[in-house]
């Protein structure tokens, strides 16, 4: 049976991770490559690498940073974060990236997603959405959600996957921060809407939030950051829950 | 050991040459006939779409070397596929190692199939020390029906066959390269094969 994917995302500037990760036995917190060999011991299905450099020149160090993870690490890893052009992508897989995620880009020229698609198939083109819920309708928001946009979610889920993306990584704004559980309502309307899989993202908090977005969100994979980055919930810990509450999970 | 990666421009290899690497083994990218008849195995890789993939494959003359090499041969994806004698994918014609073929998932699922499954009914030297219900990640639209041939399968709408082996050829479905430590070992079988 298929299982249910756990991720961590990892973000990086200038090559290096931010956030502070408070990670056991770890001399060098801030390498994305010690991190990402220690994820894929303790568990993790897959990573999220998120660059948020601000310039592209400091972009450039995130190949190295793919190159090496690529070396190193036996687990698939997706690439995001201002990538706009196909020669950027072309670049991030020649590096061994397996998947790069596509977010802004895609909303402000959608036919990018074609274009990726013809040119490195499905399987390998995520379109990241971020959104937030006003007044009961979900809209799309854009660099790293903080411009609104009057793209519907829903809509642009569809069209993403008409377009021939492979996965969708959405984001709820409403509850990312927050620890308050994953936006289990939307997801469940977006994976009976398109027939793609889908990464619940924004919210984690507890185990018992894991649970509900793979029961009551119907999420093919879970992403979340803090929580793992600080130890407060081992990946082995949730994985064991989740399979005692019948979802099933690598072990 | 002279390890060859056969190279016609079909998606991301650059994992496969760090898999060998980990392993401890160099592993070489080439389209030249001659070095992929001399070398000792032979890995056949391939990622995107069946039908420009054959294309790229008749436009370098390696759809007719690779159906009669006598080394061990591991498609992997894609490359298994390719061997298989058809896919429904752009409706394009295999290169008939394996005698079985090529389906679309069905709606009913959702496509691709991503993420981690199992592997069962474990036959081959190819699967030695790897377990019934091991996990393997695979990213797929398309699968090989199973067949007689068949060494291993998975559970995805249908069971099908997620290995495949005849005489030297071996295809997995699964991505060894990013399948963990089961992964590796596998591909640690085929060195040794």
């Amino acid at each position: 049976m298929l299982t249910k994917r756990i991720i961590p995302c990892l973000d990086i500037k200038d090559g290096r991770t931010v956030k502070g990760v408070n990670f056991v036995d770890l001399r060098d917190a801030g390498d994305p490559v010690a991190l990402a060999k220690q994820y894929a011991d303790l568990g993790a299905d897959e990573l999220v690498f998120l660059d948020i450099s601000a310039t592209q020149e400091k972009r450039r160090t995130m190949h190295d940073m793919v190159l090496k993870v690529a070396e190193q690490v036996n687990i698939p890893f997706t690439v995001g974060g201002g990538i706009s052009t196909v020669e950027d992508v072309d670049d991030l897989l020649h590096c061994g990236a397996d998947k790069v995620s596509i977010n802004s880009s895609a909303v402000k020229r959608p036919q990018l997603i074609n274009e990726l698609v013809y040119k490195f198939g499905s399987q390998c083109i995520v379109v990241a959405i971020d959104a937030k819920q006003i007044e009961g309708e979900w809209y799309v928001h854009l660099a790293g959600g903080t411009i609104p946009t009057d793209v519907k979610l829903f809509d642009w889920a569809r069209e993403v996957e008409e377009r021939g993306a492979g996965e969708i990584l959405f984001t709820s704004m409403n509850h990312d921060g927050t620890k308050s559980g994953f936006a289990n309502e939307a997801l469940a309307r977006l994976s009976e809407l398109v027939n793609i899989p889908i990464i619940a993202s924004g919210g984690a908090g507890t185990v018992q939030h894991f649970v509900d977005t793979f029961k009551d969100g119907k999420a093919d994979a879970a992403l979340a950051a803090s929580v793992f980055h600080f130890g407060e919930i081992p990946i082995m810990d949730l994985k064991q829950e989740l399979k005692q509450q019948r979802i099933p999970v690598r072990i | 050991m002279n390890l060859k990666i056969v190279n016609y421009g079909a998606g991301n290899i650059k994992s496969i040459q760090f898999a060998f690497q980990r392993l401890g083994y160099h592993a070489v990218l080439t389209n030249d006939a001659n070095e992929i008849i001399k070398a000792d195995k032979v890995i056949f890789p391939g990622v995107g779409e069946a039908s420009s993939a054959m294309k790229k494959l008749k436009e370098s003359g390696l759809d007719k070397i690779i159906p009669e090499l006598k080394q061990p041969v591991l498609g992997i994806c894609l490359g298994m596929q390719l061997m298989c004698h058809y896919t429904e994918e752009g409706n394009t014609e295999g290169l008939g190692v394996f005698d079985t073929q090529v389906k679309r998932f069905s709606n009913t699922v959702k496509v691709p199939q991503m993420g981690w499954n199992t592997v069962s009914n474990l036959k081959s030297d190819l699967f030695k020390d790897i377990k019934e219900g091991d996990y393997m990640y695979l990213v797929h639209s398309y699968y090989a029906v199973n067949c007689e041939e068949a060494i291993a399968t998975t559970d995805y709408e249908v069971e099908y066959a997620s290995a495949l082996e005849n005489d030297n050829f071996f295809g997995v479905q699964f991505h060894p390269e990013k399948s963990s430590k089961v992964g590796e070992k596998l591909l640690q079988n085929f060195l040794e094969l």
